[in-house]
């Protein structure tokens, strides 16, 4: 009898041991998973989390182990996957989808020794920090291209859904082209989809069928820089270079980066330094860059480009600044003042040269 | 709103409309000779993803077209065996190839997720299409447009001109008597079945090569259901058929224009039409029963046992 006590004693001793030292091999090299909305593949919003995950590998070599699972629907789904990463041992987990919130929150609030890095939201807690871009910088520069290159006056613009982030995307890049153009009118047209080649290549074409000769696009595909090539239009693609799908009509695109960021946060964590943040980076802290800008566009615009892209950096100049007229030419931002995050965070309301209104 | 602009909401709409055509012919056909098979979207999807696969990987139409349209052949093969063969129930076993062809398409589609094909060119018609405003309307599409008015010429034909045809749509009305006549009601059915299989998956191919050439999961999107409802919109008319695709494809259309525009007209509204419409045409066909005893196979849906007669 007491012996069979001591071989059971042994044996949890001995699990216990075993525990602690697969506890501390773990501890040496920092997990990191990742959780994307879509496939990879090659262009599109998972594709540029991916290249961070990447340059994360890269940067930081065999003190990280980083693993990602893709499609993942938001909702139910979603938890389950981030529950199982923190189980099996992942210490940093990002969440690249605006849907991951709650389910996020709720998984940090069972693993509280775990970090959390949720992309688009608006939520922190102890252990779970928010990150994401300034992509109206990257607009407001596009905008001044596609002002530029335009001969109808008249830009296209293909967007998902009508919340702040992307009204804000559809302003900046109005604001940019009628800087440099203020004759310049801007179609929107509402796919309600992040995602459908099919709807985007509809939209781009009733566009351009109404004389857009610039499209732009705040959806997920490349359908738009597709169909741009096959009309014979410009384009200016978005979250990743598309030239190859456009080579001729792509002007530049706007595009992410989260290298940086990811290694960042992982050697914070290494650091033990790590604190939840809501992080909004853009050009200053080269989240957002634009590719390489086609030859066709004349070098003085690019010279422009690259002026304000400098402004941007610096702090001198700010897209969102005053005097800013509404669509129906009420001033909204007085001259010499501008936005604040949080007046940019909320945006509901379109600036004027945009044409139609925001659905409800 | 300008000539130019209705102009090229037409002819948006006939591309739009296109795989309505196919895959509601096809279904019109196997409906005819009184199979009910509800797994469209299912046969199109897997005919999209096998004839992109066919694409990417030869950039040969032909190949695409053909391998579109033997995938869809074999998933009609698998309800013919469960519906004609083995006497499952047409409703349920159609839905359930649908959802296996939801999963099977997104399986072979694995690795072709954002891969863009080049998309295939439009013929326009020599001297036809250089007529101003109807030559670009009518003389200047690419080839699977026109190969669908082809189908609708040779299902017309085939179904009111034939004696082939009318055995078909006789085994649709009434099985006991055709096969009292001597007639293969199960092989006749079979052979319809699968023309509708082939057909559903060229609709499928159309999407995935030519009208949007990417591959995406689920990217028939409803368009199989539509076809479904297409055929009784059409009240098992090939010409109807016909008219109600490019109608269902001009308001697809014309949702877009509408917001380009600046109309306030809230798109969700324009892309309910489709059904709204094809709820009122039932109505309207079951409140004249004439109509239906015309044009509807009278033992659609019903299974067929031939050693019970």
């Amino acid at each position: 009898m007491i012996a069979k006590k001591h071989v059971f004693s042994i044996a949890i001793l001995a699990a216990c041991v075993l525990g602690l030292v697969l506890s501390a091999s773990a501890a040496e090299k920092l997990k990191v998973g990742f959780v994307y909305i879509s496939p990879i593949g090659d262009a599109g919003w998972t594709y540029q989390h991916n290249l961070g995950r990447l340059a994360l590998e890269k940067n930081l070599g065999d003190k990280v182990e980083t693993k990602y699972i893709e499609k993942v629907p938001e909702g139910p789904e979603a938890e389950r996957v981030i529950r199982n990463l923190a189980k099996s041992g992942y210490d940093l987990i990002f969440t690249t989808s605006f849907g991951y919130m709650n389910p996020t929150l709720k998984v940090a609030k069972m693993f509280p020794r775990k970090y959390f890095e949720h992309c688009t939201g608006y939520k922190t807690a102890k252990n779970v920090g928010t990150y994401m871009c300034r992509y109206y910088q990257g607009r407001y520069l596009a905008g001044i291209i596609a002002g530029k290159m335009t001969k109808s006056n008249t830009l296209g613009y293909v967007a998902a859904f009508p919340i702040p982030e992307v009204i804000r995307g559809i302003n900046a890049y109005t604001l940019g082209a009628r800087s440099v153009n203020p004759a310049i009118k801007v179609k929107v047209i509402w796919v309600n989809s992040w995602f459908d080649p099919g709807k985007e290549r509809e939209a781009s074409e009733a566009l351009i069928a109404q004389g857009a000769d610039v499209i732009t696009h705040h959806t997920d595909s490349t359908a738009p820089v597709l169909t741009a090539e096959e009309k014979g239009v410009y384009a200016i693609a978005y979250h990743s270079d598309m030239s190859k799908y456009g080579p001729k009509a792509q002007l530049t695109a706007v595009t992410h980066n989260y290298g940086k960021f990811y290694t960042k946060v992982a050697q914070s964590v290494l650091d033990h330094t790590w604190k939840p943040e809501a992080v909004w980076s853009g050009i200053k802290e080269g989240s957002i860059k634009l590719t390489p800008i086609n030859p066709v566009v004349p070098k003085g615009v690019v010279a422009l480009v690259e002026k304000t892209t400098k402004g941007i950096a610096d702090g001198t100049f700010k897209p969102f600044h005053g005097p800013i007229k509404n669509q129906n030419g009420k001033l909204i931002v007085a001259a010499g003042k501008s936005l604040t995050d949080k007046d940019l965070l909320g945006m509901n309301y379109y600036v004027e040269g945009v044409q139609g209104s925001i659905p409800k | 709103m300008d000539v130019a602009i209705v102009l090229k909401i037409l002819i948006a709409a006939v591309a739009a409309g296109t795989p309505f055509v196919y895959a509601a012919l096809g279904e019109l056909v196997a409906e005819k000779s009184g199979v009910l098979n509800l797994g469209v979207e299912g046969m199109m999807l897997v005919g999209a993803i096998t004839g992109f696969i066919a694409m990417a990987k030869t950039g040969s139409l032909l190949l695409a077209v053909a391998s579109g349209m033997t995938a869809g052949m074999l998933m009609a093969a698998i309800f013919g065996v469960l519906t004609l063969t083995l006497m499952a129930n047409q409703v349920a076993s159609g839905l359930a190839l649908t959802i296996f062809g939801i999963g099977l398409s997104a399986f072979l589609g694995l690795n072709y997720t954002s891969i863009a094909l080049p998309g295939i060119p439009e013929l326009p018609i020599p001297l036809l299409s250089d007529i101003p405003v109807l030559g670009k309307l009518f003389f200047s599409y690419d080839i699977l447009v026109y190969g669908s008015l082809a189908l609708f010429l040779l299902v017309s034909w085939f179904l009111y001109k034939t004696r082939a045809g009318l055995i078909l749509r006789g085994i649709g009305e009434t099985p006991k008597s055709a096969h009292a006549l001597g007639y293969n009601v199960i092989r006749i059915r079979y052979l319809a079945v699968l023309f509708g299989g082939a057909m559903a998956g060229l609709g499928g191919v159309y999407l995935s090569v030519a009208y949007t050439p990417v591959w995406v999961e689920g990217m028939v999107a409803g368009r199989g259901w539509v076809s479904l409802a297409l055929v009784v919109f059409a009240t098992w008319r090939p010409l109807r058929v016909l008219f109600g695709a490019y109608l269902f494809g001009a308001i697809t259309i014309a949702q877009f224009h509408v917001q380009g525009l600046g109309i306030d007209i809230p798109s969700q509204l324009l892309s309910m039409l489709p059904y709204l419409a094809t709820i009122l045409v039932l109505v309207v066909i079951s409140r004249d029963l004439t109509a239906i005893r015309l044009n509807s196979p009278a033992s659609l849906g019903i299974t067929y046992h031939p050693e019970n007669q």
